[in-house]
């Protein structure tokens, strides 16, 4: 059977990564491939590079990032953040990454999922949801809206509806992140997430809100959640991907534990 | 040396990557000369069959795969490498394939259930594979997984089942390593499973057929 996905998500920007992971020795590092080798040899099953470059004429660092992350980590790993064109789509793959996520440019301009999917294969395609709960009403029947912006701008776009169009148009897998949950360190979406993973039938990594590994186990078992996305859990030191993966693996979650 | 084949089956660097770490010469090459003089062979590729085969045939490494197979020469398929080495694929409405081993490359039936619940397709993730005895796959912990991307998986007839050398559970068991001779093949991607995938990658450079 297959095993439940443990994934750290760096924030990165202009080649450093926003927040450094706090290593055993109290050393931030703010080099993205070392953290990324870092959590390869902890056990994480993928990671996620979020690029928040402002300045679209420094995006080639990023293409650096991705290839020195690649000649040192043997997992896959996707890049998320200003992935626009399915020229943009390709220089990351070509530089080494597994997998491109497409956010607000699929939400303004949705034929991007079938382009990439149409030139690279649905499995390299993940589209990010942002997602705010709200009231239901005709237009927002499922009461989730998505949102861009960090969670600034709606875009009157049902969040279920948009998950199951997205699966239509090629997207290989949905990480879906609830802008209400997220950095609060309560434990996740449940609602949202279990929602989503019974609409679809391709992947859903939960995102956003995880503060505990029960909070993982939670939305892992309860929610069908088919990965899990983490930040702030393990960049600080609170807990390791190790200590993580120990504590769903003996509540009876099947997540990959030798590495 | 060892050659990536290069047919234009997707991204072929993250093998190349993963093999230089390793520490051993590899270049992705289409030119038959270039693969003639090889070592060792490495058919990658990620895509569908159609297609493959297509491009296979176009670049003339249909003929260069087989000769180098009856040669003696180490091959090592990847993900839909592995596929196409098989006599068929159930692929692009029936693909005519290689025809390396004997087999039907078929789609994960339609529903795949798991204890009556609905299993996703592609299979996608890190899995566990059985693995027979075999010197590629010698060193490995019974606990490792590899990372699968695929829809489709090769079915080995009856009279042919001493050809499985890895098997993996996916609501089916379905054969996920391969071998005959030379030959040995992958439905995983050794170059994302981790320590255990570059193992696997080790392994099979230092390999020495009894053949």
């Amino acid at each position: 059977m297959l095993s439940k996905r443990i994934i750290p998500c760096l924030d990165v920007r202009e080649g450093k990564t926003t927040k450094g992971i706090k290593f055993k020795n109290n050393v931030d590092i703010g080099d993205p491939v070392e953290m990324a080798r870092f959590y390869y040899e902890q056990g994480a099953d993928e990671l996620v590079f979020y690029d928040i470059t402002a300045s679209s004429d420094k995006r080639d660092i990023m293409i650096d990032v991705v290839r020195r992350t690649a000649e040192a980590i043997f997992i896959p790993f996707s890049v998320g953040g200003g992935i626009r064109t399915v020229d943009d789509m390709r220089a990351v793959l070509l530089a080494g990454a597994e997998k491109i996520s497409v956010n607000s440019a699929a939400v303004k301009n949705p034929a991007i999922i079938a382009d990439g999917a149409k030139a690279f294969g649905s499995q390299c395609i993940v589209l990010g949801m942002d997602v705010k709960k709200e009231e239901a009403s005709q237009k927002i029947p499922s009461g989730y809206e998505i949102v861009i912006n960090g969670g600034r701008t709606f875009m009157g776009i049902d969040a279920l509806w948009w998950a199951r169009e997205a699966e239509r148009l090629g997207a290989g897998e949905i990480c879906l992140n609830s802008i209400d949950a997220d950095g609060t360190k309560h434990g996740y979406e449940m609602t949202l997430t279990k929602m989503i993973c019974e609409a679809v039938s391709i992947p859903v990594i939960a995102s956003g809100g995880a503060g505990t590994p029960e909070h993982i186990r939670a939305v892992l078992d309860e929610a069908g959640a088919d990965a899990a996305l983490i930040a702030s859990m393990t960049h600080f030191g609170t807990y390791t991907v190790q200590g993580i993966k120990e504590y769903i693996h003996d509540r009876g979650i099947k997540t990959r534990m030798a590495w | 040396m060892i050659a990536i084949i290069d047919y234009r089956a997707g991204n072929l660097t993250s093998v190349e990557r993963a093999v230089r770490y390793l520490g051993y010469p590899v270049c992705i090459t289409h030119n038959h000369q270039e693969i003639a003089a090889a070592d060792r062979i490495i058919f990658p590729g990620v895509g569908a069959a159609g297609k493959a085969m297509a491009d296979l045939r176009e670049l003339g490494l249909d003929q260069v795969i087989r000769q180098a197979f009856v040669d003696g020469k180490p091959i090592l398929g990847i993900c839909l490498g592995t596929q196409i080495i098989f006599s068929m694929s159930e692929e692009d409405s029936y693909t005519r394939c290689l025809g390396l081993l004997p087999g039907v490359v078929k789609r994960f039936p339609d529903p795949l259930l798991d204890e009556g619940r609905r299993l996703k397709i592609p299979h996608m993730g890190w899995n566990q594979v059985l693995f027979a005895e075999h010197p590629v796959f010698a060193g490995l912990g019974a606990e490792s997984e590899y990372y699968f991307v695929h829809s489709y998986y090769p079915e080995v007839p009856e009279e042919a089942r001493d050809l499985i050398v890895g098997t993996t559970c996916y609501g089916i068991t379905f054969t996920s390593a391969v071998a005959l001779d030379n030959l040995v093949a992958v439905q995983f991607h050794p170059e994302k499973s981790g320590a255990a995938g570059l193992v696997i990658l080790d392994n099979f450079c230092r390999w020495s057929p009894a053949c």
